[in-house]
């Protein structure tokens, strides 16, 4: 805390204590806020164009239109919860062999390198860029989907769960070792039971961001209700788009509800 | 502690029968959703694609590599969009955010009955919905360009930035309001002398955090029109010059890695 004499009174210490830091910081703000702000070249006439359009798209959302693709939003809904399930449970199976392979006090030093850059690869590039390459590869539809949710589900899942285990309570791993226990029976008995409540609680956390992703990488093909939003975007069709968003909006905030509540019970 | 007698003698479980079953029972239901869901999903896959995918990919990466690397040059403008896109959608998501979240926390809300519900909707609302989508609500809304893709990522960022906040207000240490309220400060005293010191260091460590989030979707909100680097993917993609996207996908990746290098020092130095 900084005293200055009587008449000057006490002024608040600032967030950087580093008058030079602070001052260059906020310069360097200045400029690159005007240089940003002269480079956006905005097409103003467009944008005033667009509040009428903004209009529309509001009115969609407010009368959403559930009835008139009503099979085409069934379908995209159904391949959404489907692509969100089976790629949860696959993927956190696979990340387990991973996760245990990649948490130091557990794993000999090749393995750790080797499950450490599968989890680096699968958590360097996000969904939608995965999705376009599986899209590639396999075609499009959910299948594609399927892949790119359970490859970005094994690299967050194997991260946590090595952490996890890394920080584990070691004397109760040492315990069971010092029984006469082999490498399996003090997995299965030391460490086991230390993760699997978190790692029950992160597979239902991970299955609710699937579904968020799984709205999404309908755009570049791979199935889900994003590809039925995006077909009713490019058509103009308002009041259906509006009808999907309240129905993603909605899944959302469901399975946000029963996933905190599942992971307090599990807990 | 449930236990049970097995040949006259007492066996230690650590369930009781009951939790045993319900338990086996769940698993097993899990067993049967999947199978069910991996029905309905590949109704329609064509299997032949898929067998025929390692052919697929091995000649993906023969087109892939090497990586055009004189179309770098082409990049830099792109770039540098993408980054704005990132840190002025970072700005004014703060500045939109900031008085929703003062709103929606049980301590600073002026009315608990209607602002509070309505700004925790607010934050709902930007966070189920992913920023790609809202670049494509924006884009048919305000046409392409970079703005589309501000708005989509500020309006993203209020519901993240909101709710971690929100949260950090809740948080705070009441023993200093109570004791800047009772030198009797205004109510906008309170929050400049007791209530914001105690969360600047969390409301910076939330900007830098979705600073850095903020930069990996700006590289693909492009996809759907919203400027930046990704309309340079689009258009490759679009050509099928994957040696193209192979050099986008490592500039991506190369600028992600700077940004989060970035944002770890910055929240190490805060924290």
């Amino acid at each position: 805390m900084r005293t200055g004499s009587a008449s000057a009174g006490w002024s608040r210490p600032p967030l950087i204590r580093n008058p030079w830091l602070r001052w260059s910081l906020y310069a360097g703000l200045f400029v690159y806020l005007i240089a940003a702000v002269s480079t956006l070249d905005v097409n103003w006439a467009r944008v005033l164009d667009g509040v009428s359009n903004g209009w529309r798209v509001l009115e969609g959302f407010f009368a959403p239109d559930f009835t008139a693709r009503s099979r085409d939003i069934w379908r995209g809904m159904e391949e959404s919860l489907t692509m969100t399930l089976t790629s949860t449970v696959v993927g956190c199976l696979v990340s387990i062999p991973i996760g245990l392979g990649a948490a130091r006090n557990i794993a000999p030093l090749p393995i750790y390198v080797v499950c450490r850059s599968i989890i680096a690869i699968s958590r360097a590039f996000q969904e939608i860029i995965i999705a376009i390459l599986f899209v590639a590869m396999f075609g499009f539809g959910p299948f594609a989907g399927f892949l790119t949710l359970g490859f970005a589900t094994v690299g967050f899942m194997a991260k946590l769960l090595a952490e996890d285990i890394e920080d584990i309570q070691e004397t109760q791993a040492e315990a069971v070792r010092a029984t006469g226990a082999s490498w399996w029976q003090v997995i299965n008995y030391g460490i086991q039971p230390q993760v699997m409540p978190r790692l029950i609680g992160l597979s239902l956390y991970r299955l609710d961001i699937n579904f968020r992703e799984s709205a999404v990488i309908g755009i570049v093909g791979a199935g889900g209700i994003g590809a039925t939003l995006n077909t009713a975007m490019s058509r103009y069709d308002y009041d259906t788009a509006g009808a999907i968003l309240i129905m993603i909006i909605a899944v959302v905030l469901v399975a946000e509800y029963v996933s905190s509540h599942l992971r307090k019970w599990v807990q | 502690m449930p236990v049970t007698t097995l040949d006259d003698r007492l066996v230690w479980q650590r369930r009781t029968p009951l939790a045993q079953w319900a338990i086996w029972f769940g698993w097993l239901a899990l067993a049967v959703l999947f199978v069910l869901s991996w029905q309905v999903m590949n109704k329609n896959t064509i299997w032949l694609f898929v067998e025929d995918a390692p052919r697929q990919a091995a000649d993906l990466l023969s087109r892939a590599w090497p990586p055009r690397w004189s179309y770098l040059e082409t990049l830099w403008v792109p770039l540098w969009d993408t980054i704005n896109i990132a840190t002025l959608g970072t700005g004014l998501g703060i500045v939109l955010a900031t008085p929703i979240a003062f709103l929606a926390a049980r301590n600073t809300t002026p009315s608990v009955a209607v602002l509070r519900p309505l700004a925790l909707l607010i934050i709902v609302t930007s966070r189920s919905i992913n920023s790609l989508i809202w670049a494509l609500l924006l884009v048919a809304i305000i046409g392409p360009g970079l703005l589309a893709g501000i708005v989509a990522i500020a309006l993203r960022s209020i519901g993240f930035i909101g709710k971690l906040l929100y949260e950090a207000i809740e948080e705070i240490d009441e023993a200093q309001v109570e004791a800047v309220r009772a030198t009797g400060a205004s109510r906008w005293q309170i929050m400049d002398y007791a209530v914001w010191p105690q969360i600047a260091p969390a409301f910076a460590g939330i900007s830098v955090f979705r600073w850095d989030i903020n930069i990996r979707e700006s590289t693909i909100l492009g996809l759907v029109g919203a400027g930046g680097i990704g309309l340079q993917l689009q258009s490759s993609l679009a050509r099928l010059a994957w040696a193209e996207v192979t050099v986008i996908f490592l500039v991506i990746l190369a600028t992600v890695a700077v940004s989060e290098w970035v944002s770890a020092r910055v929240r190490a130095a805060i924290i």
